[in-house]
Order: C-alpha cells, then sequence, then structure tokens
C-alpha cells in the first residue's frame, strides 16, 4: 500500500553516452537529492547527488565499504570475493594503507616527475616519427601510466596487454560472468607469480615492500597482499589512462580550449583540476556504502543496512558547490571537486594521476600545438559497457 | 604529572582537504572550510592519529609529543 514512497527508480537513468551528464540529476539535487533507484544487480540503494551529501557519504563511518561476499547493489555483475583495501573499514584499512601511503604522498610523487617527463617525450617521439596522423590513446594515454605503475610496483611492462584484458573485463557493466570470474582468477594468478619470485629474489619496488611486510613483520595476509597487488596494478593505470583520453578529448573538440592552452601554458595545472571536475569519469555510481546505523542523508531516513551509492558527477556539477558549474573555467580557482572521492578511500594515486597528466598535457601543449582531431568529433567511438568511460582510438592529427 | 600528552598540528597550506584523517579518527579532526583541523590540538596518545599522519597524502599532519617536541609520526 505505501509501496509508491518508495517506488525505486531504475538506475543508471540511460547508457553513459560520451561526457555527458544526465539531466535528470540536476532535477534530482534540488527536488529529491537521495533518491531510490533500482541497481543493475543487488536490488534497491539510495543515490546520493548533492555535493555536501556525497562527501557526507563518503566519509562518515556510519557509512561501511564492506560488502565483500554479499550481493548488495551494485553497477557491475560480480559480488566482491576478496577484502580488498576498497572494500576495508578502518582499522583494517588504515593497517594497509599505511604500508603503501609513503609511495604516494605528493613530495614522493614529485620525484618522480623528471622519469615521467622521459617517458612521454620518449613516446611522443615514437608517435610523431610515425607521422601524423595518430592514435593518441595508444601512442600516450595508455602506456604512459602503464609505464609508470609497472615501474612503481615491479610488475614486467612487457605483460601489458595480459592484464589490461582482464583489467578491462573486470570493469564490464554487463557480460559473461564466468570470463569476468576467470579475468580475477587470472589477475589473482599473475600477482602470485610476480610475489613468488621476490621471495627467491627480493626487490626494492613497492611489490617487494609488500612481500617484506608480510614475512617479516606479519602486517598483512597472503590473502591481502596478492588482491593488494591486483587493486595497485588496476588502479594504476586504467582510471588514468581512460581519464587523459577523455581531458584531450574535452580539450581538443571543445572550442577555444586548447588554444588557451597553448597561449598559456601555466594554466596547465588548474586545467587538469577543472577537468577533473567537469569530466564524467564514471558511467555510473559505483561502490555501494551500507549505513550501519539508522541515520538521516539529506531529509532521507536511511535505515540500518540500507544500501547507499553516490553520483560523483553530479557532486561536481551541483550548483551549491561550484559556481558556473556546467561550464569550463581552464583557470578557476577554487575547486574542491570530489574526482579523487572523499575520506579513507580517498585515491591512494591521486596526486601521481595529476602529475602524469599534467606532464602529458604540457608536453602536448608544447611540442604539438596545433593537435586537432583527426576526424569530425562526434566519430570519436567511445566504451558504453564499461564502469569507466574512455574513447576506443582517439585519432589525432598535427 | 608526566602523563604523556601529543600535539596535534595541520599544515593549512599543505592540507587539500581530502578528508583522509577525518574517516580514519573522526574524533580528533573535522573539516573546516574544506581544510582539516585538530578537534583538540592536545590528546592522549592514540594509535589511531599516527595512523591518519602516516596516510595523509600531502604530509600536512604532524604529530608530536608534548614537551620534547619529538615528531612521532609521519615518518620522513
Amino acid at each position: 500500500m505505501t509501496a509508491t514512497s518508495h517506488e525505486a527508480t531504475p538506475y543508471p537513468f540511460a547508457t553513459a553516452e560520451r561526457l555527458s551528464v544526465h539531466p535528470k540529476l540536476t532535477e534530482l539535487r534540488r527536488e529529491q537529492p537521495v533518491l531510490r533507484v533500482t541497481m543493475p544487480y543487488g536490488g534497491d540503494a539510495w543515490l546520493a547527488t548533492r555535493y555536501d551529501d556525497v562527501k557526507t557519504v563518503l566519509a562518515d563511518p556510519r557509512f561501511s565499504t564492506n560488502t565483500v561476499g554479499k550481493d548488495v547493489p551494485r553497477p557491475v555483475p560480480l559480488v566482491q570475493t576478496h577484502p580488498s583495501i576498497l572494500t576495508m573499514d578502518p582499522p583494517e584499512h588504515s593497517r594497509l594503507r599505511k604500508l603503501v601511503a609513503k609511495a604516494f604522498t605528493a613530495r614522493r610523487i614529485e620525484r618522480l616527475r623528471p622519469r615521467t617527463q622521459q617517458i612521454v617525450d620518449d613516446l611522443l617521439d615514437t608517435m610523431i616519427a610515425a607521422g601524423s596522423p595518430g592514435n593518441l590513446a595508444e601512442s600516450l594515454n595508455w602506456p604512459l601510466p602503464i609505464t609508470i605503475i609497472c615501474e612503481l610496483l615491479g610488475v614486467p611492462f612487457a605483460d601489458r596487454e595480459r592484464f589490461r584484458r582482464w583489467t578491462d573485463l573486470l570493469l564490464a557493466l554487463a557480460g559473461d560472468e564466468e570470463e569476468i570470474r576467470q579475468s580475477r582468477v587470472n589477475l589473482n594468478e599473475y600477482l602470485a607469480g610476480l610475489i613468488a619470485v621476490r621471495r627467491s629474489e627480493p626487490s626494492d619496488d613497492l611489490l617487494g615492500e609488500l612481500v617484506t611486510a608480510r614475512d617479516s613483520d606479519g602486517r598483512l595476509s597472503e590473502e591481502e597482499l596478492v588482491t593488494f597487488g591486483v587493486t595497485l596494478l588496476v588502479a594504476g593505470h586504467e582510471t588514468t589512462a581512460n581519464q587523459t583520453g577523455n581531458f584531450i578529448y574535452l580539450l581538443l573538440s571543445t572550442p577555444g580550449l586548447w588554444d588557451q592552452l597553448v597561449a598559456d601554458p601555466a594554466l596547465v595545472p588548474s586545467a587538469v583540476e577543472e577537468l577533473l571536475r567537469i569530466v564524467p569519469l564514471g558511467a555510473s555510481a559505483g561502490f555501494p556504502r551500507i549505513a550501519t546505523e539508522d541515520l538521516e542523508l539529506g531529509g532521507q531516513h536511511i535505515a540500518a543496512g540500507d544500501a547507499v551509492v553516490v553520483d560523483m558527477n553530479s557532486a561536481n556539477w551541483d550548483e551549491s558547490a561550484f559556481e558556473r558549474p556546467t561550464e569550463i573555467d581552464l583557470a578557476r580557482s577554487e575547486n574542491q571537486h570530489v574526482a579523487f572521492g572523499h575520506g579513507i578511500h580517498h585515491c591512494l594515486g591521486a596526486q601521481l594521476a595529476r602529475m602524469e597528466m599534467q606532464i602529458a598535457i604540457a608536453t602536448l601543449v608544447r611540442r604539438l600545438p596545433t593537435l586537432h582531431l583527426a576526424l569530425p568529433a562526434e566519430q570519436v567511438e567511445w566504451r558504453t559497457d564499461r564502469l569507466i568511460r574512455g574513447v576506443r582510438s582517439l585519432p589525432v592529427a598535427w | 604529572m608526566t602523563e604523556e600528552r601529543w600535539r596535534i598540528t595541520v599544515d593549512a597550506g599543505l592540507c587539500i582537504g581530502s578528508a583522509v584523517c577525518v574517516g580514519t579518527v573522526p574524533s580528533h579532526f573535522a573539516l573546516k572550510d574544506s581544510h582539516s583541523v585538530p578537534v583538540h590540538e592536545v590528546v592522549e596518545p592514540n594509535e589511531d592519529v599516527l595512523a591518519a599522519a602516516e596516510s595523509c597524502p600531502m604530509e600536512a599532519i604532524r604529530v608530536l609529543r608534548v614537551g620534547t617536541d619529538e615528531v612521532l609520526a609521519p615518518e620522513l
């Protein structure tokens, strides 16, 4: 009888097209900021769309990300089976994060700048030597973060085609579940193999440090060690590669933006922040949170045990948090976006991703000021079947 | 009284408001104008406060021993 009050709306509201954000989100922020939705898998959840509510869900300890083994409302087919840093609450989460946090501080990442610049220059040398036009996705966007995370972790660059394919399947919004499950097994076995090598040949890379933390100090379990390796490898390349492509697509397809950067390259750092805010990376809300007690969110009662998902793209376009939120202002000074999340799960690799994208864009602007899309923007092909948005290829000319 | 006390500082110039500390120990850190501030500057010893300082991506948090000013976290 009271079904109408809690009638759930199917979410996502539509397939994510290119870099568009569904107009319904603007209306929801104003009229129903916490909406009952039916997720593609696992049932119904509350969807938070306002900046303040999204930040609350992400940072308030009354929301748990421990969903291992539970058929919770979610955007991807498989249930989480391995406890990872993403599905841990304090104090387990802090125990793991502390082990690697040092490698990703702003200070340590700054030291990687010269090496990153060298990688970008080498990749562009190769692309330029092959002649215009080229495919920026395969020439720069993918090999850059893959090279860096391989060097940081100690993963062979030569194996990239294999782990790229497995990673890609893990982020599938739908598909053959057996194939997706097998990809997860493959990634785990692959990392377990690299870990085994370190036990006979110790190394000073991040995987080597984690093996030492396990074997000498017992600070994490064997399963946690393997899963951590997988998480760092997957998160260390997939999002940055896709987001770099999204950024460059937007810069080249929106009149005036590229020329503005060419005329004033000092804008690159603030431009990257603005692109992080304006570009919707996720095709859907991602990891669900579970309320651990009864609480109120954006005027809505949430019962203990209810799942809550957050739409980051909506938060980053919230007119109550940003002036002229739909306008791309490459010089925007106040920009507290939530592109990297908020709270304990704030992206570990945020400083690394920023640095990689700043150097990629600054170098393109300097070396290829006449860069443009090699075909009409509407003919660029996009993947629409993955949790992360991205181009299939990015044909450019110069 | 020789009971140990710790002092927490947050460098407002470094803090980016990621709220990693707020989520780690909400009793000891809060966001004010999008930046972290310690709820109390001087606190009793607490392992979670060390974890928060170790997890800060900007290394903006310092935990010092009151009296000696010895830096307890983060390890630099």
